[in-house]
């Protein structure tokens, strides 16, 4: 069990800058999910903690040991990997004993570690077979296997749901989750999908072309993001954006776009009175819209065209064109509405965000 | 036309060009082994008719290749030529092809291409340099002398064959074995040449079909019966001037294909079936 810390961690290939100033503190028996778009250097941060590429400037710490020069092997880590680079020539015993075997363990403490791991993954069966001969979900589950049988310090994986059936990869994420509970290691989990991000994740960190954009529980990336990044790349389907200027009615604050007319909440006024006469971005998640009652306050509906109805069985999602903005709302699966009709929508003014147009993060 | 016919007819054309193939190359086995079992007589005789034996099959030309040549000993020292050969080879071609194609330094990709135009300059340009220092090593007249030659002929086109087929392993192979202990050594012996295998095979085949049949190398370099090959000792002894000893030569010939044909055979099953097949996703 340990701890991993990254100080400053820097990637450069020859032109490319993949990871930027990289500062994590990853608690012991913590799973931390790092999440991102491809090329965001999620993948190059998690090998070098492996050891598969060599640090360009930083330090990487596991338990107590700055690891920086130390190879794989002798970093006490374990890893599970996309396309799950079993050894095809060797059994499914003698793959998820490769590793004991390197380390000079006694025969009988392999073969006990190995049975105890099969059973913990449900192949005490497929033990014998080669890889070739095991579906995708099997084979996923002897390449972790093969990790938790080292009884490593820290767990790295790297997407290694992608390659399963959607179907597969839900009841597979539910498996790693309580194999996690059941351990108590330390993980480190790289994937782009940012369910598996929220579901997995003790805390998740979110990149993008190298730099954390960044750290915190899921549910808190989700109702807080940092910036308009963040806020539109968790949740799905994904935030609504539109770019609003506010507006300084008598002391009252108007975000106003065609279209589109908000009064901010006075909680989030005094902030934003310093934009007041500027633009910026008014994001709302499509949860946060519904169809307006009679009752509602004119303050935060608006007028919005049906352009396709999506029914998901619990829940509908509705395109919608509002002046010249395209938003999704997601409403119960009992509302009953057509295509091009026009509806009175309500947003829920203690659930906007608002972020600065230029510099993106949030107000 | 329906799609049932036309299925047949296609494939009454593809296996009217694969007869096509075979009759191409199997008449030359053919011609070999029918002149081999003929006698003088009948090989001389202008109103033979050359495809059919017609005054009855004899072995006279075997006895004779075995009690009266020195087959044997071209034999014994084609083999020991061969083996080495092959060895020192695949040694050399392995670790560089590795080298090249895994461990990513500057102008590894540089090198790879210059190995493969090594490969390129004929052994009829380099027979005369490799004379002269094959001369100063004190090697002339040697079989020996093969075993140094050889190689480097073979070793560019083997690395360079070796670099594709390592390519397409998955490098997370590698890396699994070095993330589950293995040191490089350890990763290389265990995991991936044993996953390499079908391109190992390969290149045993090309390494071994070159050292074999080569012929102007010891053309050049061997003068003495004890020391020649195969190629070159069957067809110095069994023409004499301008005489052909057709069906000596035709039977040297004939058993002088036999262990490529059995290697071939023999590997021909590890080579096809797909080692990788179940490593990674496809």
């Amino acid at each position: 069990m340990a701890q991993v810390l990254m100080k400053d961690l820097n990637k450069k290939y020859d032109e490319v800058h993949a990871v930027k100033d990289v500062n994590l503190h990853i608690r012991d028996k913590e799973f931390v999910v790092l999440v991102g778009p491809s090329g965001c250097g999620k993948s190059t941060t998690l090998r070098m903690v492996a050891g598969l590429e060599e640090i360009t400037a930083g330090e990487i710490i596991i338990g107590d040991r700055v690891v920086n020069d130390l190879p794989p092997k002798d970093r006490d880590i374990a890893m599970v990997f996309q396309n799950y680079a079993l050894y095809p020539h060797m059994t499914v015993y003698d793959n998820m004993a490769f590793g004991l075997k390197m380390r000079k363990f006694p025969r009988a403490e392999i073969e006990k570690r190995v049975r105890e791991a099969a059973e913990i993954l449900g192949i005490q069966e497929l033990l014998r077979r080669k890889p070739r001969q095991l579906s995708g979900g099997q084979r996923q589950r002897v390449a972790v296997g093969r990790a938790i049988v080292r009884h490593p310090q820290v767990f790295l994986f790297d997407e290694p749901l992608s390659n399963l059936d959607a179907k597969l990869r839900v009841q597979m994420r539910v498996e790693l989750k309580r194999l996690h509970d059941r351990l108590e290691t330390t993980a480190i989990y790289v994937t782009h999908d940012q369910v598996e991000a929220m579901t997995l994740g003790d805390r998740v960190v979110v990149m993008k072309d190298g730099w954390v954009q960044q750290v915190g529980e899921p549910m808190e990336l989700y109702s807080r993001p940092a910036n308009r990044f963040v806020a539109g790349f968790i949740g799905s389907p994904a935030m609504n954006f539109a770019e609003v200027v506010i507006k300084d009615a008598g002391g009252t604050l108007w975000a106003e776009t065609p279209g589109l007319r908000v009064k901010v909440p006075a909680a989030r006024a005094p902030r934003l009175r310093a934009y007041a006469g500027q633009t910026v971005t008014l994001g709302v998640r499509p949860e946060d819209l519904h169809i307006a009652g009679g009752a509602e306050n004119g303050d935060h509906t608006f007028s919005a065209v049906v352009e396709v109805v999506e029914p998901l069985g619990s829940e509908i999602l509705l395109d919608v064109k509002a002046g010249t903005h395209s938003l999704v709302a997601r409403v119960e699966p009992t509302v009953r509405v057509k295509v091009h009709e026009t509806l009175r929508l309500a947003l829920d003014p203690e659930r906007l965000h608002f972020f600065d147009a230029r510099t993106e993060a949030a107000i | 036309m329906s799609r049932r016919p036309r299925r047949v007819l296609v494939m009454m054309v593809c296996y009217a060009i694969i007869g096509l193939f075979m009759l191409f190359f199997l008449f030359p086995p053919y011609w070999m082994a029918i002149t081999s079992l003929k006698t003088n007589q009948e090989i001389e005789s202008l109103k033979g008719i050359p495809l059919v034996i017609q005054q009855g099959a004899t072995l006279q030309h075997y006895v004779d290749l075995f009690t009266r040549t020195d087959f044997l000993i071209y034999f014994k020292n084609s083999v020991l030529v061969t083996i080495p050969v092959v060895l020192i080879s695949m040694v050399i071609s392995v670790m560089a092809a590795y080298a090249l194609s895994r461990l990513g330094f500057l102008g590894a990709g540089l090198i790879g291409t210059g190995v493969f135009l090594v490969y390129l300059v004929p052994d009829s340009l380099l027979f005369i340099p490799f004379f002269k220092i094959i001369g100063w090593l004190g090697l002339l007249n040697s079989k020996w002398s093969l075993v140094l030659v050889y190689p480097t002929a073979i070793v560019p086109f083997c690395t360079w064959l070796l670099i594709g087929y390592f390519a397409s392993i998955p490098r997370e192979l590698d890396e699994a074995a070095l993330v589950d202990g293995a040191n490089h050594a350890q990763m290389l012996l265990r995991i991936f040449l044993p996953v390499a295998v079908p391109g190992l095979i390969a290149a045993t085949i090309f390494a071994f079909t070159v050292s074999w049949s080569g012929f102007l190398y010891p053309l050049a370099f061997i003068f003495s019966p004890e020391e020649m090959v195969l190629t070159v000792g069957t067809v110095t002894t069994l023409i004499k001037g301008d005489v052909y000893h057709w069906g000596g030569l035709m039977a040297g010939a004939l058993l002088a294909c036999l262990p490529p044909v059995v290697l071939y055979v023999f590997l021909m099953d590890y080579y096809i079936s797909g080692l990788t097949a179940g490593s990674t996703k496809a």
